[in-house]
């Protein structure tokens, strides 16, 4: 999607990470889904790489 | 002195929860210090330097939550313990029954909201760039708030972003308004006809708020993160941003704010702004003026007046002071008592931070006595939110302030806005009034100066923020280069034939 079809459309946002962010979008009529985030591999940064090499391949 | 920690195991909470949930039980009776952490190897270092740490916290993992408490006793910790452990249970329930759908994955995300274009990020830096990079697979422009994420990461989402067509605004994005939308830390400022493209959240909110003070508005404000215009990033998503700008119909003019661009960076940059065929204003702070066709100014609030002059057809230059009269009362109700004496910047906001230094080295000399702190730099918020949200590490030092009978004048910002604490004034006012009257017994003035980033729209209340600030005695000024320009003529009256020459 380009910047320019973004200009035009309403935001639709998936939220990840802090709540009050998803909080402040709903309030302000914003279309927003907050994740119910939890750090990737049990927050183990080595395994996230590796899941992430695993992805880019 | 009894030291009591629980672990919560895979129980994730995001830092601001955290910050609120330890602010709560440190308020209790005989509660000296608490704590209420992810289980990361950075907080795990703090535990430790705080002397909290214990066998039980040190066996936690990085998704595992601790608390820790030191208390007067092992009664009181016990029990405070299990009110943190109430407040967190509550508040999960509470999440559980609310009607909003909460996927776990980005995945179940999309599918819960066809359409979506924009995915906000700000889990910890260690995980973020891995979010983002799902994000943009899935087609979504990102907004990247996260920070402490690696430069070699940056380089490789905002060149796959580019690549896709997509914004990549951040890392370390503190600001954006898209369509209208203000995102993370952002004010209430109309939609309008100036673009702009940042490299500085606070400098983002601090010329959107000027530009909405002025009578215009925003069409799209686009963050870029910190080190964009580095030599290592090269300017990969500035480019891109301003390109957008460029070709974006209801954008008329453009404002660039960031620090200066590596000397590798600015041709390509300066190439890009040449071609705009819009009128283009760049601020730059501390970085010489550039040449071409766009309009260069040292600060924020001149980038705002000037930008709005240029779409206005009016013509524009810059002043000290938007009031000299006003100034010269101001100066003429607070006496002599800082005069020669140190100035202290206490600052939440970077950009507002660093033009404030620019300003006092430019008026006063660059003194080792007069002091800018950005209390939002990496050294101060190890394991705590910004001190936007937090209002804490501020009003700590604003009391070690007054014992420094060097410091005459006290400068300082107030950011409002969505994202921002809910009333910042009154911790401000509260720290300034006791450090003021500590000052006061001990026969010496200190003089409070500060300026307020904000529109009447922001949920804080513009003006009843002004006002608590006005009747702990600060002198508000309407920008944060004139408040560091008075605190300048504070230490120094001698000042006024320069800068208030207008007024004569």
């Amino acid at each position: 999607m380009s910047c320019e079809t973004l200009f035009n459309q309403p935001l639709r946002v998936i939220n990840i990470g802090l709540e009050g962010f998803a909080e402040d979008l709903e309030a302000a009529g914003v279309p927003v889904v907050h994740l119910d985030w939890r750090p990737p591999a049990g927050g183990d940064p080595k395994m996230t790489a590796l899941l992430a090499s695993v992805e880019d391949e | 002195m009894a030291i009591r920690t629980e672990v919560l195991r895979s129980f994730y909470q995001d830092s601001v929860v955290l910050m609120r949930v330890a602010s709560a039980i440190r308020a209790r009776q005989g509660v000296r210090e608490a704590a209420a952490f992810m289980g990361t190897p950075a907080n795990q270092d703090l535990l430790e330097q705080n002397g909290l740490a214990t066998p039980e916290s040190r066996a936690a993992r990085p998704d595992d939550l601790i608390l820790a408490v030191d208390a007067a006793d092992d009664a009181v910790a016990v029990e405070a313990l299990g009110a943190a452990r109430t407040l967190l249970t509550e508040r999960r329930q509470a999440a559980g029954t609310k009607t909003r759908m909460r996927p776990r994955t980005l995945d179940a995300g999309l599918r819960a909201l066809p359409g979506a274009n924009l995915a906000t990020i700000s889990v910890p830096g260690a995980y973020a760039a891995f979010e983002a990079r799902r994000a943009l697979r899935g087609g979504l422009h990102v907004f990247l708030f996260s920070d402490n994420v690696p430069v070699h990461e940056e380089i490789a989402l905002k060149r796959e972003a580019v690549n896709r067509g997509l914004l990549c605004m951040g890392p370390d994005c503190g600001t954006a308004y898209l369509n209208g939308i203000g995102l993370g830390f952002a004010n209430a400022v109309p939609r309008g006809r100036i673009g702009c493209v940042a490299a500085s959240g606070t400098g983002l909110q601090a010329v959107a708020c000027r530009i909405a003070t002025l009578g215009e508005g925003i069409s799209q404000g686009i963050g870029v993160g910190g080190r964009d215009l580095s030599q290592d990033v090269g300017g990969i998503m500035t480019l891109f941003a301003l390109q957008a700008l460029i070709a974006h119909r209801s954008t008329e003019a453009i404002v660039v704010i960031s620090k200066p661009a590596h000397p590798d960076v600015l041709p390509k940059i300066e190439a890009a702004l040449e071609a705009a065929g819009k009128p283009v204003v760049v601020c730059m702070l501390g970085a010489k003026f550039g040449g071409g066709r766009a309009m260069w100014v040292e600060t924020v609030d001149q980038a705002a007046d000037a930008v709005v002059a240029r779409v206005s057809n009016r013509s524009w230059s810059p002043r000290p002071f938007s009031d000299p009269a006003a100034i010269r009362t101001a100066l003429a109700g607070i006496g002599s008592g800082a005069t020669g004496k140190a100035v202290l910047g206490l600052y939440t906001g970077g950009t507002l931070a660093h033009e404030a230094h620019l300003i006092l080295d430019d008026l006063l000399g660059p003194k080792d006595t007069n002091r800018i702190l950005d209390l939002g730099d990496d050294a101060y918020t190890v394991g705590r939110p910004h001190p936007m949200i937090d209002p804490q590490p501020r009003t700590d030092l604003l009391r070690k302030a007054a014992d420094d009978s060097q410091i005459g004048v006290l400068l300082a910002d107030l950011v409002l806005g969505t994202g921002s604490h809910q009333n910042p004034a009154e911790p401000l006012a509260a720290g300034f009034e006791q450090a003021r009257a500590h000052a006061a017994a001990s026969g010496r003035t200190l003089v409070g100066v500060a300026s307020v980033v904000g529109t009447s729209g922001d949920g804080q209340g513009f003006t009843r923020q002004i006002d608590r600030l006005k009747s702990a005695g600060f002198v508000v000024l309407p920008t944060n280069a004139e408040a560091a320009r008075f605190a300048a003529l504070v230490a120094n009256p001698g000042l006024a034939s320069h800068l208030l020459e207008d007024a004569r």
